[in-house]
């Protein structure tokens, strides 16, 4: 079979019991929104400081939303071993680890509709002007915390202390596509917005990475 | 209730463990098991708790990857297959069936998408008829839009060996099947797997002796410490063997 046919209805699936339960985006948006409304009431959220602090904040709530969502990923597959099921079905590994990818970035895309404009709102900031763009950033952004965030969400899985080790795991690895995402970001809120093209290129090249890393080794990380 | 689940299957699909081991951190759960099981065979393993019985159908349903030794395959027309790649695997799990001590089963779907699910991941034509086909005779055509989370122990279990056998399997797995059936639970499976064997599929379960499953039995192989202690196709009557794995259970 194919990689895409399977990946199509494992995502379905998934997309399927979390619309249905809502338990990972509920608990995560309103985790989010409230980091959010701190943050403002920390910083006097005028916009020039707003365009210094702003991007920063909201890769900073991007990432704790992304650490609480991608966690479950797959530890609610070992409440029956339904991930022993998804093994035994006559399909390639790495569909079963591209589907959860797929679905924590649709997941975590939901979220992010949802928070720009509070974010927008609070920090004082204008997005129309420079919407598309940010919403290449942010799906670059996303990709990454997506690709990296569920390989590491299968490894510390298996592991004691796993929901410890999901953030340490992730943050090292994560740095440098949080860093050219902000960097990113900043950019289209200066005076004159523009998309620093490095730093796309970077974000670029770190999913570009990630993608074939994991398509190359995503069978192993299902293994007992 | 009907079982009428081996109508997909045509012949069974053989299996043999060569040297077979493997091993968990420093406890070796297989001792370098050698085993052949021919083509229609329906095989019992019996043993006491930590024998080695449900790391052994891991191995043959391809879950585990062995410490030393490998596990081949072979059908009536191609003998000694792989699998040495992901293709390969992909084709022989096609033909597997598999009943763990967990349901395998997703609590958030009903019982009617799950096996929609994995009629799906199994390439089969028609999933959603061949869905409602399998709740059928499982007694569960009532509750097919339940959640199964709402389902009891004895329904979740009628599901997933619904699950298992959806696809037809040539080689049926089977971790203690009858845990948690009631009577017309037992009788249903007990007629599948006299249908599977009648079509020539090859069956390994492991059992404590007791209920409907072990009727249709035509080896036993008890294991020990990782290592097979009695095989009834070398000496011994696989009915006898049951009787005292049934005896020694209820003893313990």
């Amino acid at each position: 079979m194919a990689l895409g046919r399977p990946i199509g209805i494992l995502l379905a699936k998934e997309l399927r019991t979390e619309f249905r339960t809502r338990e990972l985006l509920v608990s995560t948006l309103v985790f989010v929104l409230i980091v959010l409304v701190l943050f403002s009431f920390t910083f006097d959220p005028t916009t020039a400081e707003s365009r210094r602090f702003g991007p920063g904040l909201l890769w900073l709530a991007l990432l704790f939303a992304g650490s609480l969502m991608l966690h479950p990923s797959f530890t609610r597959e070992q409440s029956n071993d339904t991930l022993v099921a998804l093994r035994l079905a006559p399909i390639e590994p790495v569909s079963i680890v591209a589907a959860k990818i797929l679905a924590n970035f649709c997941f975590l895309l939901v979220a992010e509709l949802v928070l720009l404009p509070v974010f927008a709102a609070l920090y004082n900031l204008r997005l129309l002007p420079v919407l598309g763009r940010l919403v290449a950033v942010l799906v670059l952004g996303t990709l990454a915390l997506s690709i990296v965030g569920t390989v590491f969400a299968a490894i510390s899985s298996q592991a004691r202390m796993r929901e410890l080790l999901l953030p340490l795991l992730l943050l090292p690895l994560l740095t440098p596509a949080l860093v050219a995402s902000v960097e990113a970001t900043a950019g289209l809120f200066e005076d004159r917005p523009a998309l620093p093209a490095v730093w796309v290129g970077v974000l670029a090249a770190f999913d570009t990475i990630f993608l074939t890393v994991t398509w190359l080794f995503g069978e192993y990380l299902l293994e007992e | 209730m009907q079982a009428d689940s081996a109508s997909h299957a045509r012949g069974g699909l053989g299996l043999q463990f060569i040297e077979f081991a493997k091993r968990y951190g420093a406890r070796f759960a297989l001792r370098g098991v050698s085993l052949a099981i021919a083509p229609g065979e329906c095989v019992a393993l019996v043993g006491p708790n930590g024998s080695g019985k449900t790391t052994l159908l891991k191995a043959a349903a391809l879950l585990i990857r062995p410490t030393a030794g490998r596990v081949q395959f072979c059908s009536a027309s191609a003998k000694g297959t792989g699998p040495n790649t992901n293709d390969d695997s992909c084709v022989i799990k096609r033909y597997i069936g598999f009943v763990s001590h967990s349901t395998l089963l997703y609590d958030d779907l009903t019982a009617e998408e799950n096996l929609v699910l994995f009629a799906r991941l199994y390439g089969l034509d028609a999933p959603d008829d061949r869905a409602r086909a399998a709740l059928d005779p499982a007694g569960l055509a009532a509750r097919h839009k339940d959640l199964v989370r709402n389902f009891s122990r004895g329904m979740r279990q009628r599901l997933a060996i619904a699950r298992a056998l959806l696809a037809g399997p040539k080689l049926l797995l089977l971790d203690e099947p009858s845990t948690g059936l009631d009577r017309s639970g037992h009788q249903w499976l007990g007629a599948a797997l006299a249908n599977l064997a009648a079509a020539g599929s090859t069956v390994l379960m492991s059992t404590h002796g007791a209920g409907q499953a072990s009727a249709c039995v035509t080896r036993a192989i008890r294991l020990l410490g990782g290592s097979i202690a009695e095989d009834s196709a070398v000496c011994g009557d696989p009915r006898a063997m049951l009787a005292a794995a049934l005896a020694a259970h209820q003893e313990a």
